[in-house]
């Protein structure tokens, strides 16, 4: 009872690895509130998931195996998952801030009359006052997360409401598996006891998933564009750059709000994160929001021609000026120097 | 034909954060960053204007829950080709989270009663949350389909949508009534159009009127269309317990301007000094 647990998405075939990222925060917020992690699956054909969610620390692993649970649809998905939760009353509830995730979410916390905060990049438990009422709580989930516009960031608390609920996005938690060995307890959800007929009125036609061509989460070197970058073409002096070396391009949201590249390249609190061992950063200002999704790179180089850009701060060499003239240099040069 | 209700929120414009978005005192500088129509819900008029494009005796009503000043949104809604504007507006609304915001939208449509579909964007720059959308079908009890891109054949009260996923496309049908959320990639917005805005521009709510001329007045009542419906809490007949702050579950804790750690930064400028830093990484294999 009261509970942390990670609803697990189920896609293709396998577990997705926000998943993973989430029962390993999940794990360790369980060990601070000295309470069990659980987690739910809900699809179809799902033997063996249990071995994979298990090695993550696990306890109690809720599984919803039904050929009408796949592909993911809300009004199913959400009738087991409010079912449950109304039985084993979970403190805290993490999902993946993905097309799943944000589509569930809500759903589910309007449902509980829960609270949910969207895109959290760090989550702790701690304590909460309320000074207007003069209560005092203990042991609530932080959700935290840059806020608004610019440099501020947000620790949101739900005191009295429950579950407590937080998306994450993926690569923002760290993956770690605890134990290949661990064995979580499997309980198999009875779902003629949630569903009915009216939970079916959505119905998929079709479905046609791809591969995205785009590998921010595991490129080495990533060159990152900003609205400075000024144009479309001016990119293409970044790609050039990033076929020389060996990297892939990300983006600012502000390049991609000005169709400089497309959505998939975004770096930040709602694109992706990324830890690469170089980052390039040209003509981005660095708010806290592209910030967020890059400040863990082991090296960060900046390009700016405002040498007070807030970038700099958190840069390791700051290049002085304009990227249509230092970016075709650095190509100019390696091309010159490897071969 | 459908009843067809756009919802819409004025944000402020995130996308223009400039330097002086920022109070010393690190809270927002609302008044640096201009008012405007949260963009998706541009996408989501004109997903519902395409619906009336093809059954014309359709019509479309866009709410929306702010402050006095997010009648500014219904009249452009109106000069694209809404049919009606709703503000809902009141002090008890002040502090809303996405749950209390829902809440008090879901019940301002049951005032306005019936309805086959209900657009809304996607997510509000403001958040990002993409949060109301569902929690309003929710609330409703009836069925979402969120991040529409694209909708196909309507017959009857089931309706055919493209969705717009991380990873790819999905096609639906669902039943009517519902709640769509549409997605940026999702056509933009038709601009105004020149004669309505001819005929809406003088177009307010109650609270405009409150100091306006007396021959505003006598229009006003000759052209009933002229008048946007305004709706406090009291027109909606919530349960009070719900709303604004009360009837938030998240609250906010402590804000906090956040400092990098700052790194000691090696500043370059000359270009022999690119040279002898991209050497530095090539040779410790950095690149390459
Ligand atoms: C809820 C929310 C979520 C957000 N999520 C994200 C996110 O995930 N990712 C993200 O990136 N942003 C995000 N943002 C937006 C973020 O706040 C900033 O607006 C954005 O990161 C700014 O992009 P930028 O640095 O490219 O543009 P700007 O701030 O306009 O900076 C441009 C920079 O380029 C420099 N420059 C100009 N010309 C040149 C030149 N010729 N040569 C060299 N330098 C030049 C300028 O000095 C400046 O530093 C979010 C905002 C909100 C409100
Ligand atoms: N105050 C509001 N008034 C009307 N519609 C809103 C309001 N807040 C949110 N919405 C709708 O819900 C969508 C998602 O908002 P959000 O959850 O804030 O990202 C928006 O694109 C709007 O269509």
């Amino acid at each position: 009872m009261n509970n942390v647990c990670v609803y697990c998405e189920y896609e293709e075939g396998k577990i997705q690895d926000v998943s993973f990222e989430l029962l390993t925060k999940g794990r360790s917020l369980a060990n601070q509130l000295g309470c069990k992690l659980e987690a739910l699956v809900i699809g179809e054909n799902l033997e063996g998931v249990d071995k994979e969610v298990s090695k993550y620390g696990t306890d109690i692993l809720f599984i919803a195996d039904d050929k009408r649970l796949y592909p993911y649809s809300t009004l199913p998905h959400t009738a087991v998952a409010v079912g449950l939760f109304k039985e084993t009353r979970p403190q805290i509830v993490l999902m993946g801030a993905t097309s799943i995730g944000r589509d569930l979410g809500p759903r589910i916390s309007s449902s509980l009359v829960s609270g949910l905060t969207a895109d959290c990049t760090e989550l702790e438990i701690g304590e909460y006052e309320d000074k207007k009422v003069g209560k005092k709580y203990e042991n609530l989930l932080y959700q935290i997360r840059p806020a608004f516009g610019g440099n501020i960031i947000a620790w949101i608390v739900n005191p009295d409401n429950r579950p407590q609920m937080a998306t994450v996005r993926e690569g923002v938690m760290k993956k770690e598996m605890l134990n290949e060995n661990h064995q979580a307890q499997v309980v198999h959800i009875e779902v003629n006891k949630y569903l009915n007929d009216a939970d079916f009125v959505v119905k998929i036609i079709e479905r046609q998933m791809e591969e995205s061509k785009i590998n921010l989460k595991n490129a080495p070197v990533i060159i990152s564009g900003g609205y400075g970058v000024g144009s479309k073409e001016n990119f293409d002096l970044l790609f050039e750059l990033a076929h020389a070396i060996g990297a892939e391009v990300g983006a600012s949201r502000a390049a991609i709000d000005a169709g400089f590249v497309e959505k998939g390249r975004q770096i930040g609190q709602t694109g992706v994160t990324v830890r690469p061992k170089l980052y390039i950063a040209c003509g981005i200002s660095g708010q806290i929001q592209h910030i967020a999704g890059m400040q863990e790179s082991a090296m960060v180089i900046s390009i700016n021609n405002d040498p007070n850009a807030p970038i700099n701060k958190i840069a390791d060499y700051v290049i002085n000026g304009d990227i249509a003239q230092i970016v075709p240099k650095m190509v100019k040069y390696y091309k010159k120097n490897v071969k | 034909m459908y009843k067809i209700i756009v919802l819409a929120k004025q944000v402020p414009d995130t996308r223009a954060v400039g330097k002086d978005a920022m109070k010393a005192d690190g809270t927002v500088n609302r008044a640096a960053l201009p008012a405007i129509f949260n963009p998706e819900d541009l996408n989501a008029l004109e997903m519902a204007l395409s619906v009336k494009d093809r059954y014309p005796a359709s019509t479309i009503t866009l709410l929306t829950m702010g402050p006095p000043r997010a009648a500014e949104i219904l009249r452009e809604g109106l000069y694209r080709g809404a049919d009606a504007g709703v503000l809902l507006t009141d002090k008890a609304f002040a502090g809303s989270d996405t749950l209390a915001t829902s809440y008090a939208l879901s019940c301002a449509i049951k005032k306005i009663g019936d309805f086959d579909m209900i657009f809304g964007g996607r997510q509000a720059i403001d958040g990002d949350t993409a949060q109301v959308g569902p929690q309003v079908a929710e609330k409703l009890a009836i069925p979402q389909v969120t991040y529409a891109e694209a909708l196909g054949e309507i017959k009857d009260k089931i309706i055919v949508i493209k969705r717009r996923l991380e990873k790819g496309v999905e096609t639906v049908s669902a039943q009517m009534p519902l709640v769509i959320t549409v997605n940026g990639t999702a056509p933009e917005c038709r601009p105004r159009n020149a004669k309505r805005l001819m005929k809406y521009k003088k177009a307010k709510t109650i609270s405009e009127m409150s100091n306006a001329s007396e021959d505003y007045i006598t229009l006003s009542n000759e052209r009933p269309y002229l008048q946007i419906t305004e709706w406090g809490a009291i027109n909606v007949d919530p349960d009070p317990t719900q709303l604004g702050l009360k009837g938030s579950p998240t609250k906010v804790k402590q804000i906090k301007n956040i400092v990098f750690q700052a790194k000691d930064s090696k500043i370059i400028t000359t270009e022999q000094e690119i040279e002898d830093l991209m050497k530095e990484l090539i040779d410790n294999h950095t690149l390459g």
